[in-house]
C-alpha cells in the first residue's frame, strides 16, 4: 500500500522545492546590490509578493495572441522547474536525475528559449521581436562556450551525467586541475549572459531600446507574467546549481552519504554556496556597466576562448582523457 | 489478419523474399506512374487515385524493408537478365540498402499522401506526366539503393537525375526556373562523372564492375586515395557539401513544394547512401586523414548552410540552405566515423556512423515536414518571400500547428528527434581527444563547438522561419483570406509530424536500426540499453529519455495549470497590444526577414557579398535594400565557366566550315596514327 508513497513523494519534493526556493535567491541578490549601491534594500520575500500580485490579477490579452502566447508561460515554468529536479541540486541520487545529462540540459533550456522568443513574436509588437532576435542571438553566442566548458569536465570525469561528475569529484578531491579555473571563469560569463545580467543585459531597465529578455515580456500580464518572471528566478537558479555541481560539488549527498545527516549537510552547503554566489552576482553587477549589444559577441568569445584554452591546458598537461 | 500472417511467412520463408516483394512495389511505382498517362488532365483520377496508391505502395517498401532489417536474413541477392547483353543488373538488399529503403518508404508515404492534395491545378506540366515523373523519381531512388553493380548504379543514379530535372522544370515557362534546372543537371552531371570515375577506380584492374569483385579488389593506397576522392567529389555534389552545393538553393525552391521535399528530403539521402556504401563497404582500407576531410569539410559546409540561412528572405530558399547545412552534420558524423575506425575506437566509430544515419532518419522527416508546409502556404497565398506573409497561426491553425512540430525539431529541441542525433553526435565529440594522433586530438575537439553553434544558429534560423510566416500581423491584407490547407495535405503533414514525435521519443527503433547497420559495416553497434532510454556507451557515462522529459514537462504543466486556477483565477479580457503605449503600431512595425538576419549579416559579414542601397535621410519615398550573395559563385563559378567558354571557343576554331580543311584533319590523324602503330 505503501510502497509507491516514499518514490512519489520524493519526486514531489525534487519538483517542488526549487521553485519554492528560487525567488528566494533573486530576493538575495536584489537586497545585495541595493547594498552596494548605497539605496534601502527591499525585503528579501519581496519577490513572493511580487507573484503573489501578480496571480491576483486579470490577464488583459492582446487581441491577436494565438494559443503559443498563452502556452508559452507554462512550458517555461515547467521546463525550469523539470531541470531544476534533474540538476543535483542536494543529492545525485535525484529521481529524475538520469532523464538528462548536461547536454540534454542545454537543449531543455534551448527549448525554452525558443519558445520564449516565439511568443514574443507572436503579437507582432515591434520590441516583441526585436527582443526574440537578440535573445536569439545571445543564445547561439553562449551555447560553444557552454559546450566548451562541459568538454572540460568531462575530460576529468568521462561523463556528461551531472550526478556522476559530483561523485567523480567527491572520491578523487586530487581530480580539481587548472583547465578548472578557466572553465568556471567561461561558465561565469555565460551564466551572466544566459540569465539577462549585466553587462549583456540589465533585469532592472527601463530602457525599451536596450532590452533584450524584459522586451520579450512586454506584452505578458498577470498569472502569464507571473510564470514567466518565476521561471526567469528559476532559471537563475537552475545556473547557480549547475555551476556548484561542475566546480564547487562540496557537500552534495552522494549515494554514501545520502541519510538524514547527510541531507541536511547538503541543504545547509547549498544555501551557504547560495548566498556567497548572490553577493557575488551582486558585485559583479555593481562595479560593470551595461555592454553594447553589438559588443555581445566579443564577450562570449571571450568566454569561449577561455573555455578551449582549459580544454588545451588540459590536453598539454598530459591528462589522460 | 491470416492473408496477413502468411504473406510475411512467405517473405520470410523464401531467401529472397524481401528483395522479390520491393521489385514487385517498385514495379507498382512504375505501373502508377505510367497508369497517369492515360488520363494526363484528369486530376480528380490522379490525385484521388494514383497519389494515393503510391503512398500505400510506399507504405508496402517501408514495410518489407523494415522487416527485413528486422528479422529477414540479408543479404539478399538476385540477378536480373534486363540491360545490355553481358551486363545484366544485379540486385542486393543488405543491411545497409534496407535501412534507407525504410527511409525512404516512411518519408515517402507522407509526402505522397500531401502530393495527392496538392496538384489541384493544370498549371506547367499535365498532372498525369507530372505522376509519371514523380514515381519514376521514387523508383530510381530505390533502385539506386538496391543496385549491386556499377552499371546499374548508374542507369539509375542518370534516371534519378533526369526525372528529379524535368520535376523542378514543371513550371518551364518561368526563365528562372529553366535556369535552375539547367544548373541542376550540370551540376549533376559533373557528379555522375566523379562517381564514374571513382567506379572505374574501384574495379582495381579486374575489369568486374559488380561490387562483389570490387569489395575483392585489393587497392594501392594512392588508388584508394583517389577512388575516396573520387567519391567525395561526386556524392557531395550531389548531397550539396560545399562548394558543390549552388545548384541545390536555386533547384529545391524551383520544384513544387512535394518535389522538393522529395528531393530534399530523400534524394541527398541517396548520396549519403552512395558515400557509405564506397566508403564502409567498397574500400577496405581506411586513412585517417580521409576521416580529417570529410569531417572539415562537413563541418563548413554545415556551418555555412546555417549562417546563409539565417539571411534568407524566401521560405524556400531557407529550407534548402538549412538541407546543406543539415547534410553537413550527417557528414560531420561519417567523418569522425572514419576517423575512429582509423584510430581503431570502433565502439566510437559505430556511436558517430549512428548519429549520422539518424540524423539522415530524423532529416527526411523534418524536412519533408517543412517543405510540404511551404507548400500549403504558397497555395494558399500566392507568396513565397517572407516579407510578405505573417500571421498565419490565426488563419491556417493546422498547418501552423504541425509546422510547429517540424521547426522545434529542425531546431533540435528535446524532446523531438532533431536532438536525439545531434546529442548523439555531440556525445561522440567528446570522445574526440582519445583519437591516437597527436595534434588531432587537440584539434578535434573544437569542432564540437562548431557543431554547438550550427544547432544554436539553426534554432535562430527557425525562429525566423517559423515566426515571420506564422506569428505576428498580416504583412499584406491579401493574407487575411488565406485558407487552411485540405484533409489530404493535413493527413501527409500530420503523418511526418507524428514521425518526428515518435522518433524523438522512443529513439530506439531508430538506433536499433542503425546499430544493425554498424553491425556489418563496423562490426560494433552502440546499445540502447533500457527500453524508453538511451545511453549509448556507458550507463554511467550519458543517458536522455525525451519520453521521461515530456512526462515531466506534461507533468508540471498540468499541475501548474490547476494550481494557478485553483489558488488564483481564469479571469481574462482581450485588449489591443500594449506595445509601450505606442498607439500607431502598424505590421510593418514587426522585424523583417531582413530585419531578423541582420546580426548574422553584421558578425559573420566576410561570408556574404553584399549590396546595400541606404536612403538618404531626407528622402520622401525611402526605399532599403540588400542583397545577398554567395562569395564563392563570384570567386569559383563564373570564372570556371568563362574558362570553359573560352576553351570551346578555341576549340570552335578548328571548325571552319569548308571541306578541304576537314579531310586535311582525316590525313593529318591518319599519317599521326600510322607513325604511332609503325613506332610502338
Amino acid at each position: 500500500m505503501t510502497w509507491y508513497l516514499r518514490p512519489a513523494g520524493e519526486v514531489l519534493l525534487a519538483i517542488a522545492a526549487a521553485p519554492l526556493a528560487a525567488p528566494l535567491f533573486a530576493g538575495w541578490i536584489a537586497q545585495c546590490r541595493a547594498w552596494m549601491q548605497n539605496r534601502s534594500a527591499p525585503p528579501l520575500i519581496q519577490p513572493y509578493r511580487m507573484l503573489h500580485k501578480l496571480f491576483q490579477k486579470e490577464v488583459a490579452l492582446a487581441t491577436d495572441a494565438s494559443f503559443l502566447f498563452r502556452v508559452t508561460p507554462y512550458v517555461l515554468f515547467a521546463t525550469m522547474v523539470l531541470a531544476a529536479a534533474i540538476i543535483p541540486t542536494v543529492a545525485t541520487g535525484l529521481p529524475f536525475a538520469q532523464v538528462a545529462d548536461a547536454i540534454a540540459l542545454i537543449g531543455l533550456f534551448a527549448t525554452a528559449r525558443v519558445f520564449m522568443a516565439l511568443a514574443a513574436m507572436d503579437v507582432g509588437t515591434a520590441f516583441g521581436t526585436l527582443g526574440a532576435r537578440r535573445e536569439m542571438m545571445i543564445g547561439f553566442l553562449a551555447e560553444p562556450a557552454l559546450l566548451m566548458v562541459l568538454f572540460n569536465t568531462f575530460l576529468l570525469s568521462g561523463s556528461t551525467a551531472l550526478p556522476r561528475l559530483v561523485e567523480t569529484y567527491r572520491a578523487h578531491p586530487s581530480l580539481i586541475e587548472p583547465s578548472l579555473l578557466f572553465a568556471a571563469v567561461a561558465f561565469l560569463m555565460v551564466l551572466l549572459a544566459e540569465n539577462a545580467r549585466i553587462p549583456i543585459d540589465n533585469p532592472a531597465t527601463h530602457l525599451e531600446l536596450t532590452m533584450i529578455h524584459e522586451a520579450m515580456l512586454l506584452e505578458y500580464s498577470a498569472r502569464h507574467l507571473a510564470l514567466m518572471e518565476w521561471a526567469a528566478s528559476l532559471k537563475l537558479f537552475n545556473y547557480a546549481c549547475i555551476g556548484f555541481a561542475l566546480f564547487l560539488p562540496w557537500g552534495i549527498a552522494t549515494r554514501a552519504t545520502s541519510n538524514g545527516l547527510g541531507l541536511v549537510i547538503a541543504v545547509a552547503s547549498l544555501a551557504g554556496k547560495l548566498i556567497v554566489a548572490g553577493a557575488a552576482l551582486a558585485l559583479i553587477e555593481t562595479l560593470s556597466a551595461k555592454l553594447r549589444i553589438f559588443r555581445a559577441p566579443e564577450y562570449l568569445a571571450t568566454a569561449f576562448i577561455l573555455a578551449v584554452l582549459g580544454l588545451l591546458v588540459h590536453l598539454l598537461l598530459g591528462g589522460q582523457a | 489478419m491470416k492473408l496477413a500472417h502468411s504473406i510475411v511467412d512467405f517473405v520470410l520463408v523464401r531467401p529472397e523474399g524481401c528483395l522479390y516483394c520491393i521489385l514487385l512495389l517498385l514495379l507498382g511505382w512504375l505501373v502508377l506512374g505510367v497508369g497517369g498517362l492515360i488520363r494526363p488532365h484528369r486530376t480528380g483520377y490522379i490525385a484521388h487515385l494514383l497519389f494515393p496508391l503510391g503512398a500505400v505502395v510506399s507504405l508496402g517498401v517501408a514495410l518489407v524493408a523494415g522487416t527485413a532489417l528486422a528479422r529477414g536474413p540479408l543479404p539478399q541477392t538476385m540477378t536480373l537478365p534486363l540491360g545490355l547483353p553481358d551486363l545484366p543488373f544485379h540486385l542486393r538488399l543488405d543491411t545497409l540498402s534496407a535501412f534507407f529503403l525504410l527511409l525512404l518508404g516512411l518519408a515517402g508515404v507522407g509526402i505522397s499522401t500531401f502530393a495527392a492534395g496538392y496538384f489541384r491545378t493544370g498549371a506547367g506540366t499535365a498532372p498525369g506526366l507530372l505522376c509519371l515523373q514523380y514515381h519514376v523519381f521514387l523508383a530510381s531512388m530505390a533502385s539506386v539503393i538496391l543496385a549491386d553493380d556499377a552499371y546499374f548504379f548508374m542507369v539509375a543514379w542518370e534516371t534519378m537525375a533526369l526525372s528529379s530535372y524535368f520535376l523542378v522544370t514543371s513550371q518551364h515557362r518561368i526563365p528562372e526556373i529553366r535556369r535552375a534546372g539547367f544548373l541542376y543537371l550540370l551540376m549533376a552531371h559533373l557528379g555522375a562523372i566523379c562517381i564514374l570515375l571513382c567506379f572505374g577506380v574501384l574495379q582495381g584492374g579486374s575489369w568486374h564492375f559488380t561490387f562483389d569483385a570490387m569489395r575483392g579488389s585489393s587497392l594501392s593506397p594512392v588508388w584508394a586515395t583517389a577512388a575516396f576522392l573520387l567519391a567525395l567529389c561526386g556524392f557531395g555534389a550531389k548531397a550539396g557539401l560545399v562548394p558543390l552545393h549552388v545548384w541545390l538553393p536555386e533547384a529545391h525552391p524551383a520544384a513544387p513544394s512535394p518535389v522538393s521535399a522529395v528531393m530534399s528530403g530523400l534524394m541527398l539521402k541517396t548520396a549519403v547512401y552512395g558515400m557509405l556504401r564506397v566508403n564502409f563497404d567498397l574500400l577496405h582500407v581506411g586513412l585517417w586523414w580521409w576521416g580529417m576531410l570529410t569531417l572539415a569539410v562537413g563541418l563548413f559546409t554545415a556551418l555555412f548552410g546555417a549562417i546563409f540561412a539565417a539571411a534568407q528572405t524566401d521560405m524556400k530558399r531557407l529550407l534548402a540552405y538549412s538541407s546543406i547545412e543539415n547534410i553537413g552534420l550527417i557528414f560531420t558524423g561519417i567523418g569522425l566515423a572514419v576517423l575512429f575506425q582509423t584510430g581503431n575506437l570502433h565502439l566510437f566509430a559505430a556511436l558517430a556512423l549512428t548519429a549520422a544515419l539518424v540524423h539522415a532518419l530524423n532529416h527526411a522527416f523534418f524536412k519533408s515536414l517543412l517543405f510540404l508546409a511551404t507548400g500549403s502556404v504558397l497555395h494558399a497565398t500566392k507568396q513565397r518571400s517572407l516579407g510578405k506573409l505573417g500571421g498565419l497561426i490565426r488563419r491556417m491553425p493546422w498547418v501552423a500547428g504541425l509546422a510547429l512540430v517540424g521547426t522545434l525539431a529542425i531546431a533540435g529541441l528535446p524532446p523531438l528527434n532533431g536532438f536525439v542525433s545531434e546529442w548523439l553526435l555531440l556525445q561522440s565529440f567528446l570522445f574526440t581527444p582519445q583519437i591516437p594522433h597527436a595534434f588531432v586530438n587537440m584539434l578535434v575537439p573544437l569542432g564540437a563547438a562548431a557543431l554547438a553553434l550550427t544547432a544554436a544558429l539553426a534554432a535562430y534560423v527557425m525562429v525566423k522561419f517559423y515566426g515571420v510566416i506564422f506569428l505576428g500581423q498580416h504583412r499584406e491584407a491579401s493574407l487575411v483570406q488565406a485558407r487552411d490547407a485540405n484533409w489530404l495535405e493535413r493527413l501527409g503533414l500530420a503523418w511526418l509530424a507524428l514521425g518526428c514525435v515518435v522518433l524523438g521519443l522512443v529513439p530506439e527503433f531508430a538506433l536499433r536500426a542503425a546499430g544493425k547497420v554498424t553491425n556489418v559495416l563496423l562490426g560494433q553497434a552502440v546499445a540502447p540499453s533500457r527500453a524508453w532510454w538511451i545511453a549509448p556507451v556507458a550507463w554511467q557515462q550519458a543517458s536522455y529519455s525525451g519520453l521521461w522529459l515530456l512526462a515531466g514537462i506534461v507533468g508540471v504543466v498540468s499541475i501548474t495549470f490547476l494550481l494557478v486556477r485553483s489558488l488564483a483565477h481564469g479571469w481574462m479580457r482581450r485588449t489591443p497590444a500594449w506595445d509601450c503605449g505606442y498607439r500607431w503600431q502598424t505590421s510593418r512595425m514587426q522585424d523583417t526577414a531582413e530585419g531578423f538576419g541582420q546580426p548574422i549579416r553584421h558578425m559573420f559579414g566576410p561570408f556574404f557579398r553584399m549590396e546595400r542601397d541606404l536612403p538618404a535621410p531626407s528622402d520622401h519615398a525611402p526605399r532599403y535594400r540588400v542583397h545577398i550573395e554567395d562569395r564563392l559563385w563570384r570567386a569559383l563559378y563564373l570564372p570556371l565557366a568563362r574558362g570553359v567558354q573560352r576553351a570551346a571557343e578555341s576549340v570552335g576554331r578548328l571548325q571552319s566550315g569548308r571541306l578541304a580543311v576537314y579531310l586535311l584533319y582525316s590525313f593529318l590523324t591518319l599519317i599521326g596514327l600510322l607513325i604511332y602503330v609503325l613506332w610502338v
